[in-house]
């Protein structure tokens, strides 16, 4: 078991250093350097000029060199400039270039400093990780309890009408991506003009004019079930399809073993073989599943986000890569890797530890 | 619960009919079925599959699924309709009045829950035990099913146990809360010979200490008659004819059953003198049963305008005790004549030498542990294997799971090399080359009949373009239309007609795709044929015509045929000489003859043992193993039997437990690996006896 | 000037709008129910409500693509008067080809239901063509990594799971943005993944027709000389004859999406051939000494076709929301372009007030999604059968 975990590890820390390496060398491409040159000088800089910014900011030599200096496990780049002015990867402004660590990069916990919100971005994207944290709680609390539970009543019955009911809703849930059922959600939900906010509002059922709110912007300082349900619904959707159909496969087949026949013959009551014999050989699928929703749900943060404006981890992302924030984008990279290389552990060992045929074999 | 007077059957079937509803039709899988139980009786099905053996036990059991209903008939237990019966009443019966033992105990045994637990569940359900109780009894009962260390078992998962430890839980399960009547289905067609016998004996005890009925289900004639006192022969949805063991046996009354006895190969049936008998024909599929009797058109005493005029009843045959055929002409027929179709073949002969091993070595690497890492393991699959095998001669290579036979196979093919040794086809040592490096003709001369025909060809593939892939490969003929004709001929030789060169393999039965796996491998002119278990996976009846065409093949091209098995019957019946392997060694060695007569190696004579055999008329020595194989990535010190071998107390100074016997030739060429001195071994008494003698 | 229509003078407008589909529509099904015994999986698909139901919706939008300038009522590029957002039915300003805005018109009002009609076309040409190209590729690989397995299988396998942990919008937003299209790096993407339909239809046919040489070189000569021109054009746009090429952002835009959907590709093939290689029909195939590209081609593959028709549907409508994620980003083909994602996205910021320019391509794109999920359900379902 030592020997799987520690292998299992050693494979993760290799992914990460190689995916973040690819993101290093995707977000450092000359073009987007040159643009980086531009916008951080100024707009109408010769090609010359650029060159030179990009030399003296430290963003020349080998790809290889730069990504180590982000690592941190080479020094980090200074320049003298004609005035005598020390700059550098790990100096900041107006310190001491004498007093600065060699090294700082990731390693050592610098992260660099957001072009667009012009803060470290550790400091940065903890804050947004922080608000998505909410949102992802929210996600699981609806979806999984959900999505078991119409698995497990689909799946128990092959055939019947609550499995024809609940797995056409599965299918039809999984068939609308966040951006659509967010769309229709606000149309139905959140529009002062169209959907049922007016019809309700006629009625008097609401206060206001809509049901829901269409941003989750005040989400931010205060949850509450008016501003968060929305965007909550929009990622819990998908991902509740998803996972009822994985748990009513898994449901059906396991309720076709011979076992459960034989627990049928036993004299054991429906409830007690769908609950005592079929349930826990049932999760063990899903449950392999709902960790690597994580990747997924992560996709769907990141729209809900930008759709309802709820300033998370997703919306950085977008902002950064929209505004070609390098030292940003290169973060919440490394945040989005490591998240899907933890549930992939989870996942793995989670897998073994529900199944004792694996566990002790 | 009504009163139920014990001198009354306790289960009694009544013109049972059931039928299965697809969306295009009603499939009739059961018709007009009765039969009673009485108590303390042990009552057989037999029958091939889909004949609806099993169907019955599970109506009995009222769990047919979505699709099957009973459509007609009662089934009375203690007096009480099941048909009729409500759910909560039903489920209160099952698991404490009437108790099912299944085929495969692995799939029947909740992987996630500790064998205890499933244990301790029945009597907490019907007699609303106390756990500590129930536990307590669980492990009463688990000793009672003669399995060592009750407590550690209970505590065990189900994959942590072997095979036939599973059974024995089942069977445990079963007994938990005593039941009146208990449900066999095939419970040891997924088990060895050897370790069948010791359930088979379990299952005998128990029910005689508890007093419970049996209904047993069963393909097998010979298990039938350990265990049975009366049986129901099933053919195709219908019981043809029921009573007493050996009444039937000796005296049958029905043209299937006879068929049936003529086709399985019994001790003094031979290839040459005395071939089996096939039936002709196939069984009919449920929509396409005939009029009249459902046998009619595979029976040699068939009478158009009688036997297919209409429904036959089942008809009391007087004198016997409860012994009834559905035949209209059971009077009529002279049920003592030989049979007519039975031709005497010459006897092929004997040529040189064609494949040569010596001292052939196959070890695997394994590594321990699920999450790989750790310690290599060293799995010796084969150890020193030598043998001969001549032109026209038959091989029989006889064992259990886990003896290396398969592993064989892939190395004498090329599929794997070996670790050391030499394998000599004619005069080219191919012991190292593997079979990409193999020449056309070498590999074509060396040819494979598969196990599994539902596995053997490709689902995807017309059967006439497999075998012309086969003439491709090994390059015959130099235009399509020679392996045409080459592949239609072929198809000649295995008797199946032309017009199967267009089908998919899912239009052919079990049997025809078998031939059609025959076809194939002696595409290329086989000089050696390895074939693994070819009718095992077959129903009796085809199985002979099966092995009938391969003799037939082998006499005309002279084929030297490698025939791996755990049958000994169908060994005994084809075979000129027999390899007897254990874990990876071979233990004795000889002719046919030498091996089924004394002296024996003790496993051979376990083994000769363990086989049913369906005849009345010899007495077998019962000789039941304890414990079960070991497995073969750690095997035992010394000899590799000395586990289980109930004549090691007469080695002295424990040798078994320390050395590898050596391979001692006593007369005639036969040779045992075994300490037992010769004294013993010339002692030893023959297996099987004929009543007569 | 004509008045606002009513809604249900929409609908039969729209109804009436979409007649050659209809027409087309009924003469597949009474034909595919009339043959249904004799065309195997296809024809046992119509035994099963769910299958037929998504097979109806699916092939409403392939007729839909197909029909799209009949049946769509103005020019889905052009703009038709001033007003902002025209509510659905509308009329148009005189002198449109068409009076009304049946499904309302957008910011810079173009008619809506026209640009979903040609946004059908869009899709349903770019999510099929990618998603058999990642088939191609996944199969490629994964049939080798499945059956060799050990070192090949380890290697591969990590790279799959590379490009697997990526979250997919995060890969969109390093692949799919204009700067990397200078860099040249979308063309090596594609020189590597669509040089594996040419390998692989050549391995196909190389091992079927491997004991009769000249035949053999004469099928296999002419996938290359085929394939390669296919792939001169489609990979570096340097067709000599110039038949095949793609536009710079849509070349863009496919290899990653082939790229993100051939890893999940690759493991289904890869689980599948492992399963399938244990079997009799393989051993058989070795003991004859047939070559490893025969036995994975003709063996394995045929054999494994039931699961991966079902997945190619599904993928298909994965393909076609991951299209849609582009599109909503603004990664798309193009700013002007009808298709669906990028008409979400146009339309959303405007959503709570003027909610019809999003609503309706979100709910064409669901309805297609949706479609193809009931039609791979169906035919799981009965490829289960029997």
């Amino acid at each position: 078991m030592l020997i799987f975990v520690l292998r299992r590890l050693g494979v993760m820390a290799l992914t990460a250093l190689v995916l973040t390496f690819v993101v290093f060398y995707l977000t450092n491409l000359p073009p987007n350097l040159e643009k980086l040159a531009r916008s951080e000088g100024s707009v109408r800089m010769t090609d010359e000029s650029v060159a030179a910014w990009i030399e003296q900011n430290g963003h020349g030599g080998s790809v290889f060199g730069r990504y180590a200096q982000w690592l941190g496990v080479v020094p980090g780049w200074t320049y003298t400039d004609e005035k005598a002015v020390t700059r550098g990867r790990c100096i900041a402004q107006g310190d001491d270039p004498a007093l600065a660590a060699t090294y700082c990069g990731v390693f050592q916990g610098y992260w660099g400093q957001s072009t667009v919100f012009k803060q470290p971005v550790l400091s940065e994207l903890g804050g947004k990780l922080a608000a998505t944290g909410w949102l992802m709680l929210a996600v699981m609390l609806v979806m999984v309890p959900v999505s078991l539970v119409i698995g497990v009543l689909a799946g128990m019955r092959e055939g019947s009408r609550t499995d024809r009911v609940l797995s056409t809703f599965s299918i039809a849930s999984t068939a609308t991506p966040e951006y659509v059922s967010g769309v229709i959600l606000v149309a139905l939900l959140a529009s002062p003009m169209t959907g049922l906010s007016p019809l309700l509002n006629q009625w008097g059922v609401i206060e206001g004019k809509i049901l829901f709110q269409g941003t989750a912007t005040s989400a931010m300082d205060d949850i509450t079930f008016w501003n968060f349900t929305l965007p909550v619904m929009t990622i819990a959707l998908y991902g509740i399809g998803y996972i009822a159909r994985m748990t009513r496969a898994s449901m059906t087949e396991v309720m076709t073993q011979q076992y459960i026949r034989t627990a049928r013959l036993k004299g054991v009551r429906f409830r007690d073989v769908v609950m005592k014999h079929a349930l826990r050989n049932a999760l063990i699928a899903p449950f392999t599943v709902i960790m690597l929703q994580f990747p997924w749900l992560l996709n769907g943060v990141v729209v809900a986000e930008t759709l309802f404006n709820y300033k998370g981890f997703g919306w950085t992302l977008v902002t950064a890569a929209g505004n070609n924030d390098i030292e940003m984008l290169l973060g919440c990279s490394v945040v989005a890797v490591f998240v899907v290389l933890v549930t992939q552990l989870i996942s793995d060992i989670g897998y073994v530890f529900l199944n004792p045929r694996i566990r002790l074999s | 619960m009504t009163t139920w007077d014990p001198s009354q059957p306790i289960l009694e079937i009544e013109n049972l009919s059931i039928s299965f509803f697809t969306r295009l039709r009603e499939i009739p899988a059961v018709m007009d079925f009765s039969a009673k139980v009485m108590a303390g009786e042990s009552m057989g099905l037999v029958g091939e599959s889909g004949c609806g053996k099993s169907t019955v036990a599970l109506a009995v059991m009222r769990d047919l699924g979505k699709n099957g209903r009973i459509v007609a008939g009662s089934i009375k237990f203690k007096g009480r309709d099941l048909v009729t019966m409500d759910d909560e009443d039903l489920r209160q019966i099952r698991g404490s009045e009437i108790a099912m033992i299944y085929q495969e105990p692995m799939a029947s045994l909740n992987p996630a829950m500790k064998i205890g637990a499933q244990l301790a569940e029945v009597p907490m359900i019907h007699q609303n035990m106390a756990k500590d109780e129930a536990w307590a009894l669980a492990r009463q009962i688990v000793t009672d099913v003669r399995l060592p260390d009750p407590d550690r078992i209970l505590n065990a998962y189900p994959h942590q146990l072997s095979g036939g430890q599973q059974q024995r839980i089942v069977i445990a399960m079963a007994l938990m809360s005593k039941p009146a009547l208990l449900i066999l289905d095939e419970p040891t067609t997924a088990l060895d010979v050897t370790v069948e016998a010791g359930i088979v004996d379990l299952v005998k005890a128990l029910g005689e200490k508890y007093g419970t009925s049996m209904l047993f289900i069963s393909h097998n004639l010979g298990l039938i008659m350990d265990v049975c006192d009366r049986l129901c022969v099933m053919y195709s949805g219908e019981a043809v004819e029921t009573g007493d063991v050996v009444q039937v046996f000796d005296k049958m009354r029905h043209p299937y059953t006879q068929a049936l006895f003529r086709s399985i190969p019994l001790p003094g049936a031979d290839k040459n003198a005395r071939p089996l008998i096939s039936i002709p024909g196939n069984f009919p599929l449920p929509h396409e049963r005939p009029e009249g009797c459902n046998f009619g058109p595979r029976c040699d005493y068939f009478e158009a305008g009688r036997c297919n005029a209409g429904a036959i009843l089942m008809d009391a045959i007087p004198g016997d005790d409860r012994h009834a055929s559905r035949c209209l002409k059971w009077k009529e027929i002279d049920w003592n004549a030989p049979p007519a179709a039975r031709i005497a073949k010459p006897k092929s002969p004997i040529g040189k030498v064609v494949l040569k091993m010596e001292e052939l070595k196959k070890y695997y690497a394994l590594s321990s542990g699920a999450f790989g890492g750790g310690a290599k393991k060293v799995v010796k699959a084969n150890e020193t294997l030598s043998f001969e095998a001549r032109e026209g001669e038959t091989l029989a290579i006889v064992g259990e799971s886990g003896c290396g036979k398969s592993t064989f196979a892939k190395v004498l093919m090329g599929l794997e090399t070996a670790t050391s040794g030499s394998i000599m086809l004619f005069d080219e040592n191919i012991q190292s080359t593997p079979i990409q490096k193999r020449n056309i003709d070498t590999v074509s001369s060396v040819q494979m009949v598969f196990q599994n025909p539902f596995d053997t060809l490709n689902p995807s593939m017309t059967v006439g373009r497999q075998v012309i892939r086969a003439l491709e490969v090994f390059r015959y003929g130099t235009s399509d239309q020679a392996r045409e004709d080459r592949m239609l001929e072929l198809l000649d030789l295995v008797k199946l007609p032309r017009a199967f060169a267009d089908r998919m393999p899912r239009q052919l039965s079990g049997g025809q795709k078998q031939r059609v796996g025959i076809a194939r491998a002696f595409a290329g002119g086989a000089k050696v044929v390895v074939a693994d278990e070819p009718v095992s996976a077959l129903d009796v009846s085809v199985q002979a015509a099966v092995t009938d065409l391969l003799m037939d093949i082998q006499r005309e091209n002279k084929t030297t045929l490698l025939f791996i098995s755990h049958d000994l019957s169908i060994v005994r019946y084809l075979s000129d000489r027999v390899l007897v392997m254990y874990l990876g060694h071979v233990v004795e060695t000889g002719t046919t003859d030498q091996v089924f007569q004394p002296p024996y190696h003790p496993y051979t004579e376990a083994l000769l043992s363990a086989v049913p055999i369906a005849d009345t008329k010899v007495i077998r020595k019962r000789i039941v193993l304890e414990g079960d194989i070991p497995s073969a990535v750690n095997p035992p010190p010394g000899c590799p039997f000395q586990t289980r071998c109930r004549w090691k107390s007469q080695v002295p100074g424990g040798l078994c437990d320390r050395e590898m016997p050596p391979m001692r030739t006593l007369e005639g060429g036969h040779q045992i690996k075994c300490h037992l001195s010769a004294d013993v071994l010339a002692g030893m008494e023959p297996v099987i006896k004929s009543a007569a003698e | 000037m004509p008045d606002m229509l009513s809604w249900p003078m929409i609908i039969g407008l729209i109804i009436k709008q979409f007649w050659p589909v209809w027409a087309a529509l009924a003469v597949t099904f009474v034909a595919s129910i009339r043959f249904k015994r004799r065309l195997g999986l296809y024809g046992k698909l119509f035994d099963s409500p769910v299958g037929m139901m998504g097979f109806a919706i699916v092939m409403f939008w392939v007729f839909t693509a197909f029909f799209a300038p009949m049946i769509q009522t103005l020019d889905p590029l052009a703009q038709f008067g001033n007003a902002k957002n025209p509510l659905p039915g509308a009329p148009t300003p005189e002198g449109s080809p068409y009076g009304w805005f049946l499904l309302g018109g957008d910011h810079l009002a173009r008619d809506v239901f026209s640009r979903m009609v040609a946004g059908a076309r869009q899709v349903l040409i770019i999510a099929p063509a990618a998603t058999t190209f990642a088939f191609l590729v996944g199969i490629t690989l994964g049939l080798p990594a499945g059956y060799f397995g050990g070192k090949l299988d380890t290697g591969l396998s990590f790279a799959a799971n590379l490009v697997l942990a990526f979250p997919v919008i995060l890969l969109f937003y390093l692949l799919v943005t204009p700067e990397i299209r200078n860099t040249g790096i979308p063309v090596y993407l594609a020189a590597v993944l669509f040089i594996f339909p040419v390998i692989f239809f050549a391995v196909l046919l190389n091992g079927r027709y491997r004991t009769n040489p000249p035949r053999r070189n004469l099928y296999v000569g002419v996938t290359l000389v085929f394939g390669l021109w296919a792939y001169s054009g489609l990979a570096f746009n340097m067709d000599p004859l110039g038949v095949w090429g793609m536009e710079p952002n849509l070349l863009n835009v496919f290899v990653s999406v082939v790229f993100v959907n051939a890893p999940t590709v690759f493991r289904i093939v890869r689980g599948i051939v492992m399963d399938i290689k244990s079997r009799d029909y393989v051993a058989a195939g070795q003991t004859r000494g047939e070559t490893p590209s025969y036995i994975m081609m003709w063996e394995i593959l045929p054999n494994a076709r039931g699961p991966l028709i079902v997945d190619f549907c599904l993928r298909i409508g994965y393909t076609t929301i991951l299209l849609g994620t582009l599109g909503f980003f603004g990664l798309g083909v193009s700013p002007e372009s009808p298709d669906w994602g990028s008409t979400i996205n146009a339309g959303r910021k405007i959503l709570s007030m003027v909610p019809h320019p999003a609503v309706v391509p979100a709910l064409a794109l669901m309805s297609l999604v949706l479609g193809l999920n009931l039609l791979a359900d169906g035919l799981r379902e009965e490829s289960l059968k029997d």
